[in-house]
């Protein structure tokens, strides 16, 4: 089982002793004559502008935290639809599933609607 | 699996609250100036709950495939729950315009972490369980820092935040565990495994981390470290519900899990470790509560104290200490709802410090409201005739009739100590001269004036029929 | 072959590791993040025992840890946004006018 895997093992460790050494020899045997134009960030001369750790608007987070919670309380929906035929034909369970489901996306909805009518999903 | 009328009955005061709750946000969304409307609302449905819980309180019976259980200790906790409710949304009235929160989702907030608190009663399964302390906890995060300008309530929801989900997340991994050594998420059949002839040592450890995740929520002493910070950053309002009916929701669930203890073979399976968590309280409680200058603070770790005796009656694990928690906590929900009440009302506007020297001089100032702070600090240290003391006396009570001599005298001890620091806070308001009189304003409050006069009657009067409610509570 | 007990010392590395994130990190967002590695060490207790014991119910459970988990990220991010709001810090060392 193991022993057919010795090649793929042979070539990742190939792979990574041959990437390392490459980049480690380069340091250690190559020229290095660092000047300021080397060490800016484009060496073709263009000037960076402001910080790389740019400000995301806030409004990108409420949306993406809206979507984070709507987005998984979906899941209760799945197993629901996926189970759905047998559910509605057994004379034990009967409509109930059905009505359970429609209580919770009423629940799900009326939250919905709050976060709608109290701008969570306006962008400007 | 359908549910009969009958069960429609049982499960209506979950049932209100959940329409409440829906309620309130259509009526939020629809309105501008919804807060008066939703307080009152907040107010009467939340009282109407706890009258027909109360008047239901006969109808035990188990709900939703064996997930839930109603009426009998079930039914008495949403009396607590939601009385202790009723009383906060008044105090809250006008408190939250002082404290600039003046918004409509503060009591829908409210209702939410009540309705998390009821499924966390009622739960006869570990999910339920889940389900409602993620739903009071959740809400109670969102309220802690509710005061989104005030640095200091950003402080203690963040601290609260971080160590609560700490805590679930022990929590869930013990159930994750319990459930892997019985197979079962329900806590009956999870406890039939302690009857079984080899109990796996899985099963002792998730139960231990499910023990050890509550103990951070009571507040029991090595796990306390968020409390005094968090009431003391929180809203004045919303500290009064945290450490009441929030801690009697999370004793809610310790108490489910040690009810079928007490029939099983071996009920005293966890009595060290509740007997050791339960000197540490209210030893540490109450010696630390002597250095405090805040109230709040003072509160705080006086909560702690109170954890611990109620930790003894778990600790004796038979019928008496179950219904003496009950009991207690019912006493201990009102008592401090009043003292919190008071507090948020000589609070004063903005920043000033809620020091214990601001009490000074305050018989002068506001007799009624000094009489009513002493009534309750009297019933805090535990006093007798008031509620205070009965709780206190079922407890260790019961713990002498499991044989745990000392642990009760310990308890006594300490509240020799801890009468100390409730006394001082009279002798600061009836012997000391004010200084500070002139610009530490009480707000006037009727509403709020009526929640602390409701608690106090309710102090006075468990006080005068400890044995009637004992034996209600009993009765199941 | 991959057994339970692979699962469950998996999980139990996670969830170590959630907890001494939670106690050694000291920014907040970090401390968060280990809080969540709990809760899926967790689940994958969870999942594994479920298929383990052919019972579904634990499955089940997984469904509501990661709602609510979902529900207390957004909670805890909107909490974070305030502190930073006012304090323009996430170290939880200078998060300290109440002291402990």
């Amino acid at each position: 089982m193991i022993e057919t895997y010795i090649p793929l093992f042979l070539v990742f460790g190939f792979a990574i002793i041959f990437a390392a050494g490459t980049v480690m020899s380069s340091g250690l045997f190559g020229p290095q004559r660092p000047n300021e134009e080397k060490l800016s960030t484009y060496e073709s001369g263009m000037k960076p502008v402001g910080t790389a750790f740019e400000r995301v608007s806030i409004k990108y987070y409420l949306v993406a935290m809206l979507f984070i919670i709507f987005d998984l309380e979906v899941i209760f929906v799945y197993p629901w639809a996926v189970q759905f035929i047998s559910l509605y034909t057994d004379p034990a369970i009967g409509t109930h599933a059905f009505y359970s489901m429609l209580l919770f996306l009423v629940v799900f909805e009326i939250g919905f609607l709050y976060v709608y009518k109290k701008g969570g999903f306006k962008w400007d | 699996m359908n549910l009969t009328s009958t069960d429609y009955l049982n499960i209506l005061p979950l049932l209100l609250v959940g329409a409440g709750i829906l309620i309130s946000l259509t009526v939020e969304m629809y309105s501008k100036k919804s807060v008066g409307f939703l307080s009152w609302f907040s107010f009467l449905l939340h009282l109407l709950v706890a009258y027909y819980s109360l008047y239901t309180v006969n109808n035990v019976s188990s709900v939703f495939g064996g997930m839930m259980g109603t009426g009998g200790t079930v039914n008495i906790f949403y009396f607590i729950f939601n009385f202790g409710a009723a009383i906060v949304a008044l105090l809250s009235m006008d408190y939250i315009k002082k404290a600039e929160i003046y918004f409509g989702e503060y009591y829908i907030l409210l209702q939410s972490a009540v309705l998390g608190m009821m499924l966390m009663a009622s739960a006869t399964d570990l999910v339920m369980v889940f389900i409602g302390l993620e739903l009071m906890s959740i809400c109670f995060y969102v309220l802690a820092g509710f005061q989104r300008k005030n640095v200091r309530s950003n402080e203690a929801s963040l601290k609260y935040f971080l160590l609560g989900s700490f805590t679930t997340g022990f929590i869930v991994y013990g159930m994750a565990l319990i459930y892997g050594a019985s197979g079962s998420l329900n806590i009956q059949s999870i406890f039939s495994m302690l009857s079984a002839e080899s109990t796996p040592i899985l099963f002792y450890v998730g139960t231990l981390l499910f023990i050890i995740g509550f103990c951070f929520k009571i507040a029991a002493f090595p796990f306390h470290m968020w409390v005094p910070d968090v009431y003391q950053g929180a809203p004045t309002s919303v500290t009064a519900m945290m450490s009441t009916i929030g801690k009697a929701a999370a004793f809610s669930a310790l108490l489910l899990i040690m009810l079928p203890l007490i029939g099983s073979k071996n009920p005293q399976t966890f009595t060290p470790l509740f007997t050791v968590l339960s000197a540490a309280s209210m030893i540490f409680g109450s010696i630390v509560a002597l250095a405090q200058t805040d109230i709040k603070r003072m509160l705080a770790y006086s909560s702690i104290a109170h954890a611990g005796y109620m930790l003894i009656g778990l600790a004796a694990a038979n019928d008496t200490g179950a219904s003496g928690i009950v009991f207690y906590l019912a006493a201990y929900a009102f008592m401090n709802l009043g003292a919190f009440g008071i507090v948020s009302l000589i609070e004063g506007n903005g920043d000033t410090e809620g020091t214990i020297e601001s009490y000074a001089g305050l018989s002068d100032r506001n007799p009624l409201l000094a009489g009513l702070l002493a009534l309750f600090m009297f019933t805090l240290s535990g006093l007798p005739p008031f509620a205070g003391f009965f709780g206190k006396y079922y407890v260790f009570i019961a713990s002498l009739e499991a044989g745990n001599v000392w642990i009760a005298v310990l308890g006594a001890l300490s509240s020799a100590i801890s009468a100390y620091f409730y006394l001082r806070i009279i002798v600061v308001m009836y012997f000391r001269k004010s200084d500070v009189a002139s610009d530490n304003i009480i707000t006037e409050s009727h509403t709020s004036l009526l929640g602390i006069v409701i608690s106090a009657i309710l102090v006075i009067m468990m006080g005068l029929t400890p044995g009637s409610i004992v034996r209600l509570i009993n009765s199941f | 072959m991959v057994t339970l007990e692979h699962y469950l010392i998996l999980s139990g590395f996670m969830f170590v590791t959630g907890v001494v994130g939670v106690l050694t990190r000291r920014n907040a967002i970090v401390v968060f993040m280990s809080i969540e590695l709990m809760l899926n060490s967790a689940n994958l207790t969870f999942v594994a025992y479920s298929s383990f014991l052919g019972n579904v119910i634990g499955q089940l459970f997984v469904f509501f840890v990661m709602a609510v988990a979902a529900a207390e990220a957004a909670v805890g991010l909107a909490i974070l946004i305030a502190i930073y709001r006012n304090k323009a810090t996430l170290n939880i060392d200078e998060i300290n006018i109440l002291k402990w």
